[in-house]
């Protein structure tokens, strides 16, 4: 594996299935009476958010303690400019104090790339503005793959604002690697003009697209982009491109809704939908630990044993 | 003050090997085995003598931002580069919409002697787009300013622009346009297409750029003005000025050295060194750029050097500055592009680089052939050393170069501004 995990890209097919079969393993952690393995005692993960993510932060914070790292959480509200400290000096500030890994969430799309040229230890993206969330995705692909078993030519399909979606980007690139076919579905005005030169399947008719899939992957649309001119107002959007009940029935029965959350109900998802039993997203939220155990062990980890014995204090 | 030079067995625009005496700031004769009492002698044996370079588009940065760059310090890059003229755009602090300011900015040229600096007039107060600056003023100052340009921000609004357009005509100047539809380029980061869409950068597509030129020229050709277009980024702008000057329009355009050697593939490691406005397109672009110049669509190279300091370029992508030095780079990235491609020959070079930007710009002292009785604006380069590129001994104050690292053929060894040497031996005089 490469030294950062980045990009969904940086993952060969073998590079990917190793840490699904890694978190598969680290799961059962979550099993034990005492959920801690000693695997990275001694290492330092900074916690370095730009944005507001409580939910993506105390998932990596819970993966990166579940395998005793010291973790340090590094917030800035806003954005490094806005603070008057650049990227590079607080990369700066980490390296000082000898982080061994850096899991970083940042507005600007590339922020990552960009800190991985200043600090000498693994840098993990959690999400660079519009680019890439390349965890969710290895947590994505691990929820389908524990409902569905292998990955190789089944049917996904991602509904949304892909424009705007780092979730999209990362689970198009990732899923492609583990042989799954994609098809996204969009407003034609949420898609990029060069997504033809994506990996995947393009349609704007939800209806024609749901018998055929396996999975069915909402995105959070925002409001906002109403005012944009993407789409004329939620209701339509909610009308032509939600999942309900309705469309939900059409679904083959051994298919899975799964959506990253933070949902809005009632826009691209119906209630009952997200509280069905097809539902995966409380499942993603788990599944979102163990994947990160697996990035953080692989990068970070060296050549000790995924799992050993509990520890006992 | 200018000595007299003799300068041996140069390839006059790639020609066969002559002499050129240079006295009196003039080229006072060419041919072979020239001599004058008292003259130095300059081997140029191998080298190539091109007329001084002419910049339209330069970015001094003072007054404002010294930081950067300064008048004395851009135009030294220049001079390193073979430009005897620059002209310096006007988006300034404060920025260069009245006579004082201009005026201020000529005279630093004048005190720094290596080059000509001509300022180019803002055409809005403030570049803000609302109200005419006072163009007449500045065509009056001591600084006869003839090119206008909001650059950086485009004269978006038709009627400011038809205005303008027509306003200038009583000087005989020009309007150059930055070519960039606002809403359409909202927080726009990069070339909108393949990369922008796998990077997750928000896209600035090439319609914003062709949609604002077929206005222009058509607004130019309703009142009979003259349109220059600034750096000309994609296939769709060529056409459509392709097909303006079939009919005759007074429209001219220019090219930066980047634009003619970087695609934007360059982007995927979000190293903002090249990030820059327009944006770097793609290698279809580059090549009908290349095909423009060569075929005389596009009229001239100008660098757009726009310095910026470490601290503007070592950030996220979306927070940097945008913006390319060339002036000590520009004719090396001609020979690579065009020259070595086949597709432009030295008297093209000249044209491209010295007397049609000249005529543009409206200046009688330069862009002229190496001709007895011409100015002695001499440039003598060297086509075959090939070396890599390293901003830190450049003479510009800043260091971001796009071509840093890159291998590029050439180096000038000697520029002359009316017979006195500002660089001889490829150092500044």
């Amino acid at each position: 594996m490469k030294r950062h995990l980045i990009s969904a890209a940086d993952l060969t097919r073998d590079d990917a299935l190793l840490v699904l079969d890694t978190a598969e393993e680290l799961a059962q952690v979550a099993d034990r009476s005492i959920k801690k393995l000693p695997t990275l005692r001694g290492r330092t993960v900074v916690n370095l958010f730009f944005e507001d993510s409580t939910r993506t932060r105390i998932s990596f914070e819970a993966a990166a303690k579940r395998l005793s790292a010291d973790v340090i959480n590094f917030s800035v509200k806003g954005s490094s400019v806005s603070k008057g400290e650049s990227l590079k000096d607080t990369a700066l500030t980490l390296e000082a104090m000898g982080a061994d890994g850096v899991v970083i969430r940042h507005s600007a799309s590339g922020a990552p790339h960009r800190l991985a040229n200043w600090v000498r230890g693994s840098v993990i993206n959690a999400g660079d503005g519009t680019h890439e969330h390349p965890t969710q995705a290895l947590l994505d692909a691990f929820t389908m793959r524990r409902r569905l078993g292998d990955l190789a030519g089944r049917k996904v399909t991602i509904v949304g604002d892909v424009l705007h979606s780092r979730v999209a980007r990362s689970n198009v690139l990732l899923l492609h690697t583990l042989g799954a076919d994609v098809t996204l579905v969009a407003p034609p005005t949420l898609l990029p003009v060069a997504v033809d030169t994506w990996p995947c399947s393009v349609s704007y008719d939800l209806d024609a697209v749901l018998p055929k899939s396996d999975v069915v992957m909402m995105l959070r649309v925002q409001r906002e982009r109403m005012n944009a001119a993407y789409f004329p107002t939620v209701r339509e959007y909610s009308r032509r491109y939600g999942l309900d009940a309705d469309r939900v029935a059409r679904l083959a029965d051994h298919a899975i809704v799964m959506h990253p959350g933070p949902m809005n109900r009632g826009v691209e998802i119906a209630a009952e939908v997200a509280d069905s039993p097809r539902s995966t997203i409380v499942e993603q939220v788990a599944n979102g630990v163990s994947a990160r155990m697996a990035v953080l062990y692989l990068l970070l980890g060296g050549s000790e044993p995924a799992i050993g014995k509990e520890v006992s204090h | 003050m200018s000595g007299t030079y003799v300068i041996k067995g140069a390839r006059i625009l790639g020609g066969e090997p002559a002499d050129l005496l240079l006295r009196d700031g003039e080229i006072a004769e060419t041919g072979r085995g020239l001599a004058a009492a008292g003259a130095e002698v300059i081997d140029a044996d191998g080298l190539v003598a091109l007329p001084g370079l002419v910049d339209l588009h330069t970015h001094l940065r003072e007054p404002g931002r010294e930081d950067a760059e300064t008048v004395e310090s851009g135009t030294r890059a220049a001079a390193r580069g073979g430009y005897t003229a620059v002209h310096a755009m006007a988006n300034t602090h404060p920025v260069a919409d009245t006579a004082g300011v201009v005026e201020q900015v000529w005279r630093l040229g004048r005190e720094a002697g290596f080059c000509d600096v001509h300022p180019v007039g803002a055409v809005t107060q403030g570049i803000a787009g609302r109200q005419l600056a006072e163009l007449g003023a500045m065509a009056d100052s001591a600084a006869q300013v003839r090119v206008f340009s909001d650059d950086g921000h485009c004269v978006s609004d038709a009627v400011i622009m038809r205005r303008a357009l027509e306003y200038v005509k009583a000087f005989d100047g020009v309007i150059a346009q930055h070519a960039q539809e606002p809403r359409l380029t909202e927080g726009a980061q990069m070339n909108e297409g393949e990369v922008s869409a796998a990077l997750g950068l928000p896209g600035w597509p090439a319609v914003a750029e062709e949609a604002i030129i077929a206005r222009d020229c058509l607004l130019a050709a309703h009142v009979g003005s003259r349109l220059h277009v600034c750096h000309v980024s994609t296939a769709g702008s060529v056409e459509i000025i392709r097909w303006a000057k079939s009919k005759g329009w007074r429209v001219t355009a220019e090219v930066t050295p980047h634009h003619l050697l970087l695609d934007d593939a360059v982007v995927r490691g979000y190293d903002p060194i090249y990030k820059v406005n327009p944006p770097l397109r793609t290698v279809d672009d580059v090549t009908a750029l290349r095909h423009a110049l060569a075929d005389g669509t596009i009229d001239a190279v100008a660098t757009d050097h726009a310095p910026h300091p470490v601290e503007a370029k070592e950030t996220e992508w979306a927070a940097a500055a945008m913006g390319m030095i060339g002036l000590e780079t520009a004719l090396s990235v001609v020979q690579q592009s065009m020259i070595e491609t086949g597709l432009l020959d030295w008297p093209g070079v000249a044209d491209r680089m010295s007397y049609r930007p000249a005529r543009i710009g409206r200046l009688n002292g330069q862009g002229r052939p190496l001709e007895a009785g011409a100015p002695a604006n001499v440039v003598l380069y060297d086509p075959a050393p090939r070396t890599v590129v390293d901003p830190s001994g450049f003479a510009s104050k800043s260091r971001n170069s796009p071509f840093a690292g890159l291998e590029l053929p050439g180096r000038v060894v000697a520029t002359f501004l009316r017979g006195r040497p500002t660089v001889l031996e490829g150092k500044l005089q």
